[in-house]
């Protein structure tokens, strides 16, 4: 901050805000780690204050590498796009991603062998049941929504992503809190609310990152050089208010002290159950449907180089899908002592959400019209055109499971674990897969390492896929029919630890086909990490666009 | 963007004329299969409602016009149930257990009942065949602790052991070593005397006649001279192959040391006294009934 300095160089209000802000949250998680009442929000509190003492070095130190100006909206008439954030989420997406479903296998293996969490309490299935899920949904699911949120938002607008020090900050700000709610699980803190499991800090410090997400993407929208907003960005702006609006609803909580890291939710007995299911259902709702579903308006068009199918279809099917969406988590809470009214209602819904869902898949499918040959020489489509054929079957078969008669059947049973790992693994990741093996050539702008690795991890995934949904399906409706068989005498023909004894191979080929699926991601992070570190040899043709065949 | 004439759709209904990064959207109308599919499911929904409670009104709700509700629809499938039930229910609890063991038709029923029952609490320590766990007695061995007629097993099951129950089963095997009433040496060496008694071997050098000395001093007060147990107190047989917490030397000199008193619930309060005749007659009825 030398004076005679070339030209006047002057902090930002953003940078010296949120170094200042940063400061102060370091000093406000010095003392409470001092004071904290268990070793473990202790730890916590470290990390926050570490983190934030990082954050304010790396701020400082940018501000006297960069230059005075701040960097051009446009460079020769051209956007001048901001990349680096979207490239950070996307491979931090591949190493949650990976992290995620390798403890999905590891507790896929403690059910079928129990032993194999050799007493610790840390890899509890307790506890690396919500890692895992936390894992693919939030840190694997939300980096590629992340990256390919801003991505797609400043191609369609073709705009500069708002802000300057905005997009690191929602980046990192995310991930963050991917560390403190991994590690509090691990830890056994645990707020105990399904998809919703972290303390009440982990919930505040989501919630300043989330606004900020919401605030960048919209500032850029503000600045378009289009006239419309196209619908891969409605779909995405739906997600990020809804999730906003679930994730404040369902976390309200009085923590116990500041020093604490236990809280008590404000509501209680079955309007908890109520509100915790009005959440859980739409995270699957907003953000594991629409969020990828504007993954799927921009990346299948646009790798097709095909138009989208149907304008007015997404029109009617977005409207559609978010006024109907938020009616139908009751579905997860029949029979139970939800009002039969409100149960009525998350049924009925959830059948009239059929079509809406449908809406998506028609406008993906059909979007390959004239371009069906191309699944034949690219497998990253191929990825993605499967993706949403496992999309509109789970969005069937979701339907089918919330109809009273059939969730008598199915519910609290590994059916609803294979419905569950349809939809994530068949439409979430694929079309994940997909998307990230679009960005990294055209991000880093050299092609694929290999495209026949793909093909291979297509294949392999997909195998797995068909194990575990078919494997659980056999399972769940096994352990439905001997949970309700009565003998002749009027007695229950079979006791809780028999469905268990009977459910043992299933769980075996389950793991089976996680495996596989873990091994397709593996393949895809080796790819991804030659076409960013080639072998020496292929160094020299490097600079075309389009991925080799 | 390819040429976009290659589109059957195109030539009918053109695009939006919207582009954004090169991507384009067709004017297709709705698919007509779509749009009556997605009426259809809102007109079922609606006839839903009319039938079923469904909305919300100030301080009640829509009942629908069958007044379906799922708490009777519970209470009374459970009825049917129980009335499914009743007849034979009745035939059990006035007849005694000797007779349910003696009437088939009251056995099968009596065995599926005590069946039931024994899975959901019994199992979790006995095991689901009966077949026991260390610290938990094995219901077939023809052995028992506490007496293996109707009689006792009924008891047992009714008031526990070491329960709480004022008339549940009483007396425990004293921590000898931990409270100071024998030394190291005269565990070890009792422990490997109790060996002996039922032929296992015993470590080199074992003074055997001292152990009989100290069993005859502090253990035959319970076990009996011969080490043949004591049912009233609980007391096990010694000089069978059966052994409740193992027959390692380790296992009974720790057992000498520590003492042991394992606890039964009573499960009078918890279980009705037909399902508790139907457990005793299922248990009796193991192979290892008196």
């Amino acid at each position: 901050m030398t004076p005679s300095h070339a030209a006047s160089k002057y902090m930002t209000l953003g940078e010296g805000g949120l170094a200042a802000a940063m400061t102060a949250l370091a000093f406000v998680s010095i003392v409470v780690a001092a004071k904290a009442y268990t070793p473990e929000y202790a730890f916590h509190a470290y990390l926050f204050a570490a983190a934030s003492v990082a954050s304010v070095f790396v701020i400082v130190n940018r501000y006297f590498e960069r230059s005075p100006e701040a960097p051009p909206l446009e460079i020769d008439g051209k956007p001048n796009y901001n990349m680096g954030p979207v490239k950070l989420a996307t491979l931090l997406s591949l190493f949650w991603g990976i992290a995620g479903m390798t403890a999905g296998l590891w507790i896929a293996l403690e059910l079928a062998y129990p032993a194999l969490n050799f007493g610790l309490a840390y890899i509890s299935f307790g506890r690396l049941r919500p890692l895992h899920t936390s894992a693919v949904i939030f840190a694997f699911g939300g980096n590629v929504l992340l990256a390919t949120s801003f991505y797609v938002v400043q191609r369609t607008c073709r705009a500069r992503l708002a802000g300057d020090l905005a997009p690191w900050f929602v980046i990192l700000g995310y991930n963050f809190f991917i560390v403190i709610a991994g590690t509090g699980y691990l830890l056994g803190i645990t707020q105990s609310k399904e998809y919703a499991e972290p303390e009440w800090y982990a919930d505040l410090w989501l919630t300043i990152v989330w606004v900020v997400y919401l605030l960048v993407y919209m500032g850029t929208l503000m600045r378009r050089k289009e006239p419309h907003i196209y619908v891969a960005n409605w779909f995405y702006l739906a997600f990020m208010v809804t999730i906003a609006v679930l994730h404040i609803t369902n976390n309200a909580a009085i923590p116990v002290s500041l020093f604490s890291s236990k809280s008590y939710i404000v509501w209680a007995g079955v309007q908890d159950a109520m509100v915790q299911w009005w959440y859980g259902h739409n995270a699957v709702g907003f953000f594991l449907t629409a969020g990828f579903l504007g993954i799927m308006y921009y990346f299948i068009p646009k790798r097709a180089e095909r138009p989208v199918y149907s304008y007015r279809l997404s029109i009617i099917h977005f409207w559609a899908l978010i006024f109907i969406y938020i009616w139908a988590g009751p579905h997860h809470l029949h029979y139970t002592a939800l009002p039969d009214w409100t149960q009525t209602l998350g049924m009925t819904f959830s059948i009239m959400l059929w079509m809406p869902s449908w809406g998506g898949m028609i406008n993906g499918l059909m979007t390959l019209s004239g371009a069906w040959d191309k699944l034949r020489t690219d497998p990253v489509l191929r990825m993605m055109v499967l993706s949403v054929a496992f999309y509109g079957m789970a969005t069937f078969e979701g339907p089918v499971m919330s109809i009273k008669e059939v969730n008598s059947l199915s519910h609290y049973t590994d059916w609803t674990i294979g419905h569950v790992h349809s939809g994530a693994l068949g439409w979430v990741a694929f079309i994940s897969f997909g998307a990230v093996y679009c960005l990294v050539p055209w991000l880093w702008n050299r092609p694929l390492y290999s495209l026949r690795l793909v093909s291979w991890h297509f294949w392999i995934a997909t195998i797995g896929i068909v194990v575990y949904v078919t494997s659980m399906w056999v399972s769940g409706i096994l352990q439905g029919l001997m949970w309700r068989s009565y003998t002749s005498l009027g007695f229950l023909e079979y006791s809780f630890i028999e469905t268990v004894q009977a459910m043992h191979p299933f769980y075996v080929i389950r793991a089976l086909g996680g495996a596989l699926f873990l091994a397709g991601a593996l393949i895809m992070a080796f790819n991804v990490w030659r076409t960013l570190y080639p072998p020496r040899e292929a160094l020299a043709p490097a600079a075309n666009l389009v991925p080799a065949e | 963007m390819t040429d976009s004439s290659e589109h059957p759709k195109e030539h009918q209904h053109g695009t939006t004329g919207h582009e954004w990064d090169g991507i384009h959207e067709l004017n297709t109308p709705l698919p007509r299969w779509w749009l009556w599919l997605f009426y259809a499911t809102i007109i079922w929904a609606v006839g839903y409602w009319i039938v079923y409670p469904a909305w919300p009104l100030v301080s009640s709700y829509t009942n629908g016009v069958f007044n379906w509700h799922a708490r009777s629809a519970v209470a009374s499938d459970l009825a049917a149930l129980q009335a499914e039930r009743q007849p034979m229910m009745a035939k059990l609890a006035d007849a005694s257990l000797q007779q349910i063991e003696s009437t088939p038709q009251l056995l099968d029923f009596a065995r599926a009942l005590g069946g039931r029952a024994f899975a959901d609490n019994c199992a979790p320590c006995h095991g689901s065949g009966g077949g026991g766990a260390k610290g938990y007695p094995n219901l077939n061995a023809n052995r028992w602790l506490w007496g293996g007629t109707l009689t006792d097993i009924q008891q047992t099951i009714t008031h526990g052991v070491r329960s709480g129950d004022d008339q549940g089963h009483q007396g425990s095997m004293p921590a000898f070593g931990r409270d100071g009433m024998l030394k190291r040496d005269d565990v070890v060496t009792v422990a490997n005397y109790v060996r002996s008694l039922s032929g296992l071997s015993t470590a080199p050098g074992t003074d055997l006649a001292a152990g009989a000395k100290i069993f005859a001093a502090n253990c035959a007060v319970c076990h009996g001279p011969q080490a043949k147990g004591n049912r009233s107190i609980g007391a096990p047989n010694l000089t069978t192959k059966i052994w409740l917490y193992g027959s390692d030397l380790n296992t009974i000199i720790d057992g000498v040391w520590n003492g042991h008193g394992g606890v039964m619930p009573a499960w009078g309060g918890k279980l009705d006294a037909v399902t508790i005749k139907a457990l005793t007659v299922y248990v009796h009825t193991f192979g290892g009934g008196e």
